[in-house]
């Protein structure tokens, strides 16, 4: 579903690569978390992957086709940084704008707060300019399936920052894309809402079959959702360390008591640890 | 209402202390009373109603419609083009040095005892302020949504219309409610410069009679215009924005 062939990265205000020679594979409709601390470079696979940056060298496929070139924009590693978009980015024909092949979920909702939950949802189909019942449909569709139903004519701001989460999701479906990026959804929630939120997003995955790429610093969270983990253990990134989660599916949290889950939780939680610098 | 109960509170006793003390002087030409001011603003009623504050409202409405015009084209040219905002910026803001009273006898100069020369003064208080806080509100658009809208596939005209457009609008609110009292004392400056009609010049002409009371009449009535227009457009700013938190 995603295939990363020898990508080289690196942002254009700092000396080094941040991605180098990198190659790896997430299988159809798998779910895998790649995990390691803060500023190692997650976030960069992501924004390759959705196309907001653009490799230095190397294929990034996607369902089997390479990712079409994106334009060069100013690339600095700072969130800060100014940005003049290039308006030559996306194709401009009216109709039929090609489907984006990967649905992005950011940490934060990023809610429109002037669009109720149904048009917060209308996004990605109004810009593929889905005709409006199309749109209405498909909304009511998703949000039945999520157990949302009853919000749909309510704004953001009235929603509790798990149900924005789900909505945010929601959206993110309604890219129609087949692979998922979630960037560390959850982290921002309090630890009860976000167990809650980790089992509504596993039985949404086993209903809507979509390959998943989950960005998270939590061990104990990759370990309960998914399939496999990718490590990040170093900058710049090389490889990524493929860990097997020994465990089935459907998922209880039971399951993270077995003395082999446990264990593994342990060693990586060990080594991560190693890789963080204080100060 | 119950908020603003303080406040309408010390507005009757600065307006007690007024009165006793305009009573107090006993010069009328000096001091006028509250109440010599109202009975006044009753007396020239029908000239007042009738001539000038139509055609001060004429100018306010001129000026602030070709100001909003203005300042939103300039706040969009700006965010579309860093040539532009390199250009603009330092220009409008050193527009706002420019000491509008003074050169205000200029306009008259060229473009006569007319409207323009009003609409022109009035214009050039009230552009900046829109075209500020408009361009500030495109610029408060957040970075993360936009790529959002990239990843889904958006392009910079999308990302205009249903991203910056909409994050802007409580500062256009922002904006044209500064701007209403602005442009009302634009008017009237521009009035009291040089001009045939309005309540700035016959706020003036009083003066040379020394009729204190005939002064304040017409400033009374331009601050109440003031406020009930602003208040309108809250009321339209809570039904265009309604998604906001507290307004």
């Amino acid at each position: 579903m995603l295939e990363f062939q020898n990508v080289t990265f690196r942002y254009d205000d700092e000396p080094d690569n941040i991605i180098e020679n990198l190659s790896f594979h997430v299988g159809h409709g798998e779910f895998v978390s790649l995990i390691g601390v803060s500023g190692c470079g997650k976030s960069t696979i992501f924004r390759l992957t959705n196309r907001l940056l653009t490799p230095d060298s190397g294929t990034i496929l996607v369902d089997g086709a390479p990712l079409p070139c994106s334009p060069r924009r100013k690339r600095a590693s700072g969130h800060a940084a100014s940005t003049s978009l290039g308006s030559t980015g996306t194709p401009k024909q009216k109709s039929a704008a090609p489907l984006p092949q990967v649905g992005y979920m950011p940490q934060k909702d990023l809610l429109f707060a002037w669009r109720t939950v149904e048009k917060n949802l209308w996004l990605p189909m109004e810009l593929r300019h889905l005709p409006k019942d199309e749109m209405r449909r498909r909304t009511d569709a998703v949000l039945n399936e999520a157990g949302l139903a009853q919000y749909k004519n309510k704004y953001p701001k009235d929603l509790s920052g798990g149900m924005r989460q789900r909505i945010s999701f929601a959206r993110t479906l309604l890219t129609d894309a087949k692979l998922m990026l979630l960037d560390e959804p959850f982290s921002a929630l309090d630890s009860l809402t976000r167990m809650a939120m980790q089992e509504w997003l596993l039985t949404q995955w086993a209903h809507f079959h979509k390959t998943i790429l989950f960005i998270t610093h939590d061990v104990e969270e990759a370990l309960f959702l998914s399939q496999k983990i990718f490590v990040v253990t170093k900058r710049p990134i090389r490889r990524l360390e493929v860990i097997d989660v020994p465990a089935g599916f459907p998922r209880s949290r039971n399951m993270l008591k077995q003395p082999e889950m446990i264990e593994l939780k342990e060693s990586l939680i060990d080594r991560l640890r190693k890789q963080v610098t204080i100060g | 209402m119950k908020k603003n109960l303080p406040a309408l509170i010390l507005v009757f006793i600065l307006l007690i202390i007024w009165q006793m003390g305009a009573m107090g002087l006993d010069a009328a030409y000096i001091l006028p009373s509250p109440v010599q001011i109202l009975v006044r603003l009753w007396e020239l009623r029908v000239p007042l109603f009738t001539v000038h504050l139509p055609a001060t409202m004429g100018v306010t409405a001129l000026g602030l419609a070709i100001s909003i015009a203005l300042g939103l084209f300039l706040a969009i040219l700006m965010d579309l083009s860093t040539v532009a905002r390199k250009a603009l910026y330092p220009i409008i803001i050193a527009s706002q040095t420019i000491p509008t009273t003074a050169i205000a006898p200029l306009f008259v100069l060229w473009f006569g005892y007319g409207i323009w020369s009003k609409v022109l003064v009035t214009i050039l208080i009230t552009f900046f302020p829109i075209t500020i806080t408009v361009f500030d509100g495109f610029k408060s658009t957040k970075r993360e949504m936009e790529e959002l809208l990239i990843s889904y596939g958006a392009g910079k005209k999308d990302i205009f219309i249903k991203l910056k457009l909409p994050t802007a609008l409580p500062s256009f609110f922002s904006a044209i409610k500064m701007a209403i009292p602005m442009s009302i004392i634009g008017a009237a400056i521009g009035e009291w410069l040089g001009a045939q009609s309005g309540l700035g010049y016959f706020s003036r002409r009083m003066m040379t009679q020394l009729d204190g009371a005939g002064v304040f009449a017409p400033i009374v009535l331009l601050s109440a215009v003031a406020m009930i227009i602003v208040a309108v457009i809250s009321i339209l700013e809570k039904i265009c924005v309604k998604w906001r938190q507290e307004l």
